[in-house]
């Protein structure tokens, strides 16, 4: 129901952030994130507003719980 | 490669499926109720490599598809009454009474403008002072927060010709109205990510804990998706049902406390109509009266008018997994996505669209 | 003069002098220049005509404008038909009020992309309606070529065991129009596509022997073009997700908008489809040329479901990829 999407933070400027996926920018709004996000973090955006910040270790630590649990190599 | 490239990658997917096939005992009958996991589970083409015995079902999970007839009667009555109409791409083609809809209105000289952000639409208020400007406020707890927080904006800016009507619907009290129904047929839930990413887990609890349904919190690539199966499989295997969250690079089980502190200084919960499905209590949200200038019912003054409910049409029992898409007598011939009778083919991904629309 | 009036089509001194002094200027030539009713024309053997009205919104974009947009789309449609473009007719509808900068540079740029793709403007018309009876401005073209090929291709020759060669990156078109649509703010470093195909279609045609289906995939895009030739043979057209070419700038904003690159117009691109065997001779020729540059085999036709459009996707899953209701809209959910 909710197309979020993952975008780099580039630029923060206020309550607003300028953004990118693949080289297409745009800027959203910081006014509901929990965690405020630092130029390099990516953020999930939905609708124009970033909604949390992508958590590195936590997606490492679950492709690491695949490696053990499945036996295979990813990260 | 991006570290979250790894979500999609095609040979931990081969991985997970084998797992899924190999310690799958009996038939695993999952319910997804978020349209972007719909959309998702067929385009990466997950549901052609699933075997016959996981069993795929789209529960009310897209909002375009769940606004009811009588809310669609008031966009199109706001239309009529020389208001900017701003709105999300997604509701332009959905009908109500009398087959009329958004893209129909505009032909007929209404004033509708697609954005992508609800503030973009506070901006073309600004842009325009002389005329009102309306936001369609339709979705989930994901969107609910990105309206709240622009009305906010609006009343601090002091843009007061711009209004918001708000028919937003919320998730855990659906779910507990479609686990209530003793006919329901459906195992496991796939739990929304991007609501949950606001909400947190624990409104959720009650699946496994009342029902004893195990539910996962899951992302949107196919290893996410193909992750949360086999942790149903896992839990059916160990004889355990759980709430838990397998998407914890966005969602933490405490959710997002300021979006949610947001969302409800401006709206407080209410009940609601469901397209297909009728009235839950306290699905939806309404407008606090300390933002009455924000709600365009009240700055209009209008009400919810009684439509009744469409006839032949299924997508109830198609909602609550008790009916297959093509099962419904109507499927394909007298509902299709250029003529959609219910909500289930209204939307892109509503459940029979997404049938229609990628099955081979 | 800097406005257009409703006088410029009126058929008087105005109109005439808007013909010399624009027109005539940019887009003369022998056949034009003699200003008579119609054009005469002296052509021989099987002919190519085409026709399509140009009304996009913005005017200029990235990579383009209307005009030279309105010379491209039909030259390449004429092209298709193993054709070589010779000749354009052109239609303007004016809205009164229309900058005559913008015009003039509209009309300059049709002028250029008419010299590039070596065809002649050999009539036209030009009519002024009052304000916001028309958005700014509208072309229509049409187009003649003569063919130069003994069989044409077309949308009916796609034959089981063929390949689907696509010319290069695709919805860079689409792309660049949404992102200067009022509403939607974003910034993407993609520039239209817009480009005159028929020289490369030419050295195409004439350096491989048999070629079945040639199209640009404009309106709607690969997926909706694909769909037509699927149902016009009777075959099925089965792509392999991974080997289509989308750059990055493109899949991100489709990613954030809700949209598929695939259902995305293109204004300078073609898809071939081939017997396998002429596959990679057909792709050297294509990427010789800068137009063709990064031209690979998306796909095969096949029996299998006639009509239809099968995508094999990364995870080695199928699914449909079927013709949209309308316009695709950026949507949330």
């Amino acid at each position: 129901m909710c197309l979020a999407i993952p975008m780099e933070v580039l630029k923060i400027d206020g309550q607003s952030a300028e953004v990118q996926v693949g080289g297409t920018r745009q800027t959203v709004r910081l006014d509901l994130i929990s965690e405020f996000p630092e130029v390099g973090d990516f953020v999930i955006v939905h609708a124009g507003f970033a909604l949390t910040r992508l958590d590195r270790e936590e997606a490492i630590a679950t492709l690491k719980l695949f490696e053990e649990g499945l036996n295979i190599e990813l990260v | 490669m991006n570290l979250f490239d790894n979500f999609k990658d095609p040979e931990l997917c081969k991985v997970l499926l084998d797992r899924i096939h190999s310690e799958l005992d009996g038939e695993l009958r999952f319910m997804e109720v978020c349209g972007t996991h719909t959309v998702s589970i067929f385009r990466s083409g997950v549901r052609s490599l699933l075997s016959d015995k996981v069993v795929h079902l789209s529960g009310p999970g897209c909002p375009v598809c769940v606004t009811h007839d009588s809310e669609v009667a008031a966009f199109l009555e706001l239309a009529g009454k020389n208001a900017i109409i701003t709105t999300f791409g997604d509701l332009m083609r959905v009908p109500g009474p009398d087959k009329k809809s958004l893209k129909s209105a505009q032909a007929e000289g209404a004033r509708v403008k697609i954005v992508y952000s609800p503030f973009d639409a506070l901006k073309i208020a600004q842009d325009n002072p002389g005329d009102k400007v309306v936001f369609l406020g339709v979705g989930f707890e994901t969107t609910a927060p990105a309206i709240a927080a622009t009305v906010k904006v609006a009343r601090e800016q002091g843009i007061s010709n711009f209004s918001v009507l708000c028919f937003h619907k919320l998730v855990p009290p659906a779910l507990d109205a479609l686990v209530g129904d003793p006919d329901l047929k459906v195992q496991a839930f796939l739990l929304p990510g991007h609501v949950s990413a606001i909400i947190g887990v624990e409104p959720y609890r009650f699946l496994a804990e009342k029902h004893g349904l195990p539910a996962v919190v899951a992302g949107f690539e196919p290893v996410d998706i193909l992750q949360a199966l086999h942790l149903f499989v896992t839990m059916r295997g160990e004889g355990r049902a759980e709430v838990v969250n397998a998407y914890r690079r966005v969602v933490s089980d405490a959710g997002n406390p300021k979006a949610v502190s947001v969302m409800n200084e401006v709206f407080e919960p209410a009940d609601a109509l469901w397209r297909g499905i009728g009235l839950i209590p306290g699905s939806g949200l309404t407008v606090r009266e300390e933002y009455a200038a924000f709600d365009a019912m009240r700055v209009f003054g209008m009400e919810l008018k009684d439509v009744p409910e469409i006839k032949g049409c299924r997508c109830g029992d198609v909602l609550k997994g008790k009916l297959s898409p093509e099962k419904c007598p109507l499927f394909g011939k007298a509902c299709t996505p250029a003529a959609p009778v219910g909500p289930c083919m209204v939307s892109t991904e509503g459940s029979c669209a997404a049938y229609y629309k990628y099955r081979v | 003069m800097d406005r257009v009036l409703l006088d410029y089509g009126s058929g008087g001194k105005a109109s005439h002098r808007l013909i010399g002094e624009l027109f005539l200027k940019y887009l003369g030539n022998a056949v034009l220049n003699r200003l008579d009713d119609a054009a005469f024309l002296e052509i021989n053997g099987p002919l190519s005509v085409s026709t399509d009205t140009f009304t996009v919104d913005p005017i200029f974009f990235p990579g383009g404008d209307i005009g030279s947009l309105a010379v491209h789309g039909t030259v390449n449609d004429v092209a298709m038909l193993g054709a070589r473009p010779k000749y354009l007719t052109c239609g303007f509808i004016l809205e009164e009020g229309l900058p005559m900068a913008d015009l003039e540079r509209i009309v300059e740029s049709m002028g250029r992309a008419a010299h590039e793709a070596g065809v002649l403007v050999v009539t036209g018309d030009t009519k002024v309606v009052p304000r916001g009876a028309v958005d700014k401005i509208f072309i229509n073209t049409t187009g003649i070529g003569e063919i130069f090929v003994a069989e044409a291709p077309s949308g009916h020759r796609a034959r089981p065991g063929d390949a689907i060669l696509i010319s290069g990156f695709v919805g860079d078109h689409g792309l660049a129009i949404l992102s200067k649509r009022e509403g939607l703010t974003f910034e993407a470093p993609v520039l239209s596509d817009c480009a005159s195909l028929n020289h490369l279609i030419v050295r195409l045609l004439e350096s491989i022997p048999e070629v079945h289906v040639l199209r640009d995939p404009t309106r709607g895009g690969v997926a909706t073009t694909l769909n037509e030739i699927a149902g016009q043979s009777g075959v099925e057209c089965r792509i392999l997700e991974s080997s289509i070419p989308v750059r990055p700038e493109v899949s991100g904003g489709c990613s954030f908008l809700g949209l598929d690159p695939l259902y995305l117009a293109n204004e300078g691109k073609f898809l071939c489809i081939l017997p396998q065997e002429h596959a990679e001779a057909a792709l050297s020729v294509m990427r010789s040329d800068p137009l063709g540059r990064d031209a690979v085999q998306i796909g095969t036709v096949r029996a299998d479901h006639p009509g239809k459009v099968v995508l094999e996707t990364p995870l080695g899953g199928t699914r449909l990829m079927d013709m949209l209701e309308g316009e695709q809209l950026p949507r949330i959910c």
